[in-house]
């Protein structure tokens, strides 16, 4: 993304935008999680930015006491070829946010995979349910404080 | 329509007595069972298909929703082959998960190990020689290659030609040849390193490729023949599992089904990297959006395939194939044994990692199947405080209810196999 470019994004994401990030290359920044659905409506709606299509959504523990989730979201514009990252922080207990599928449709698998791994709560999800582990698990695998030999008795066997 | 049979004899005759099916009838009324023919034929089916089916490629498990024949809504459950890669990630240095990529898509293990060594050197900002640049174009386009052909002979085996498959078989075999002299694996080939490649190509693997290349266009005009010009399968395919280009782009969609509904994006054009921009190939662009669509765009990036490895094979240069930054590149085995300073540099590497900057970092490659892109986290130490793999498969699966819906039971397996997914990629 070009320099002009990206001062034309800021200035439309203007008061949405809390800090800026640099993903080795590739512009990314912080968005306050309240006016995340506002900041990502102007990113998709808009005729100059038209960012129109989520590639990938990445939840991340980041461990620590305050604000220790976060979400990454990985959206790319096909007409003029540029990508950002667009990232929330979620606070430590009871990690929630909007969900993106309401802006784009492709959300609703990244996210069902970010509330199976991470434990990440998204209100408005058109189906928020466990994508790879078994309904009924209790962990969250991805965590940091969840062993990486998992948890034994976990997952019940099936009988002899 | 009980009841009006019922109601019919009444209004005839009402004096008539009740015979032994008026009887009955009454006493099924009675008992207050809603059931009637025309509701037999309404009746919903919930047909569960999977994990265990031929046509779903793997470990894919559908639920599909039935009005007689016709697919009402589908719903794919994943996580059969869930292996925690991401997991497991985070507790082994960047070179100790080179292997578990082959293990991502299984059908082009290559183009995954480039996608990886691609990723980690973006984020230690490591630039690696002309020669290992086009070994990796090299790989990564006969990955393509290898992927393509079975996606093809899968999607035709479905319909149910089965000489298709065998010739396409064939051809990846040589492939799988190639692959073992290059890197003595046919299948887990784990043949990147950061910072280049395990062994330079030998000059008999060069030779190789040039031969299976030159007769590769005239096997697969073969296949080609066969398929296009059967009837059936373009019936089968025609107009099947419609995705409009909106949706297309609406659903995150990468690879060969984006380019089907007349999307041009390929990200070794749009974001290149290794040596791409240098060559001359073609995006092979379909606007249909449908599964026959679907199919020609893989048909033809067959051809573009060949074309970039006969301008590889032509263009690539004599020199070293790997990055000369003893810390972060591991030294070849027989200096290890016999040279002080490359033990040492071998001993730190594989105990304690390239560590390198505290940075994040995407990389994505154009995979056979899509996007293929790492996001990794480093926090310094030798392993990625978190590595998100961002597989094209697990995407383009989220693509499959809106193309089963209002098909026909019969093409869902037509639709699976124009996706081309591989669940070791979706599940991770």
């Amino acid at each position: 993304m070009t320099k002009e470019r990206l001062d034309i994004l800021k200035s439309k994401l203007q008061g949405y935008i809390t800090e800026t990030d640099d993903i080795t290359g590739t512009p990314g920044f912080y968005i306050d999680k309240e006016k995340i659905i506002e900041a990502c409506k102007i990113l998709k709606e808009d005729p100059d930015l038209n960012f129109n299509s989520l590639v990938d959504a990445v939840s991340v523990d980041r461990f620590r006491k305050k604000e220790r989730f976060e979400m990454i979201y990985n959206i790319i514009s096909i007409e003029s070829n540029e990508r950002v990252f667009v990232k929330i922080r979620l606070e430590s207990k009871n990690p929630e946010m909007q969900s993106l599928s309401q802006v784009w449709k492709s959300a609703d698998w990244y996210e069902r995979e970010a509330y199976d791994m991470m434990g990440i709560n998204f209100l408005n999800h058109p189906d928020l349910r466990r994508m790879y582990m078994p309904e009924n698990y209790e962990y969250h695998p991805l965590r940091k404080d969840f062993p990486l030999m998992g948890i034994p008795g976990s997952i019940p066997l099936p009988n002899k | 329509m009980s009841h009006t049979i019922h109601e019919d004899l009444q209004k005839k005759d009402s004096k008539i007595k009740k015979t032994k099916i008026l009887q009955a009838l009454e006493k099924l009324e009675s008992e207050d069972l809603s059931y009637s023919f025309t509701d037999a034929l309404n009746n919903e089916m919930v047909l569960n298909m999977g994990p265990q089916h031929p046509a779903t490629h793997g470990v894919l498990r559908l639920l599909i929703s039935l009005d007689g024949e016709t697919v009402v809504n589908c719903v794919p459950e994943l996580g059969y082959l869930h292996r925690g890669y991401e997991k497991l990630a985070e507790s082994s240095t960047y070179h100790e998960f080179i292997p578990h990529t082959d293990r991502l898509d299984y059908l082009s293990p290559m183009a995954n190990n480039v996608g990886y060594a691609l990723a980690v050197e973006k984020l230690i900002g490591l630039e690696i020689p002309e020669r290992g640049k086009y070994i990796r174009v090299l790989i990564a386009e006969l990955a393509r290659i290898q992927s393509h052909l079975l996606a093809i002979g899968a999607l035709v085996m479905d319909i149910g030609a089965v000489t298709p498959f065998l010739w396409a078989i064939r051809e990846r075999e040589k492939i799988l040849d190639m692959y073992d002299i290059i890197c003595g694996a046919r299948f887990t080939t784990s043949y990147t390193r950061i910072g280049g490649v395990a062994q330079d190509v030998p000059d008999e693997a060069l030779a190789g490729i040039k031969v299976f290349i030159d007769d590769f266009i005239s096997n697969l005009n073969d296949i080609r023949n066969i398929v296009e010009r059967n009837k059936i399968f373009i019936e089968r395919c025609e107009g099947i599992g419609h995705l409009s280009k909106e949706d297309s782009i609406e659903l995150g969609l990468t690879g060969p089904l984006l380019r089907a509904c007349g999307v041009e994006r390929d990200i070794r054009v749009a974001e290149p990297y290794l040596v791409y921009d240098k060559l001359d190939f073609r995006i092979p662009v379909y606007p249909d959006g449908d599964c026959l669509a679907r199919y020609y765009v893989r048909a033809e990036e067959l051809v573009e395939s060949v074309k970039i490895i006969q301008q590889c094979l032509e263009k690539i240069p004599k020199g070293p194939h790997n990055a000369l930054q003893s810390k972060k590149v591991l030294p070849k085995k027989e200096r290890v044994y016999t040279k002080m300073e490359e033990l040492i540099h071998d001993f730190m590497i594989i105990n304690f990692g390239v560590n390198p900057p505290k940075a994040e970092s995407y990389s994505a490659i154009e995979a056979s199947k899509g996007e293929l892109g790492f996001y990794f986290i480093s926090d310094g130490s030798g392993h990625p405080y978190r590595l998100k793999i961002r597989s094209p498969s697990f995407s383009n699966l989220q693509a499959l209810a809106p193309m089963m819906k209002n098909c026909m039971i019969s093409d869902t397996v037509v639709i699976i196999g124009s996706v081309d997914p591989v669940m070791g990629e979706a599940d991770k």
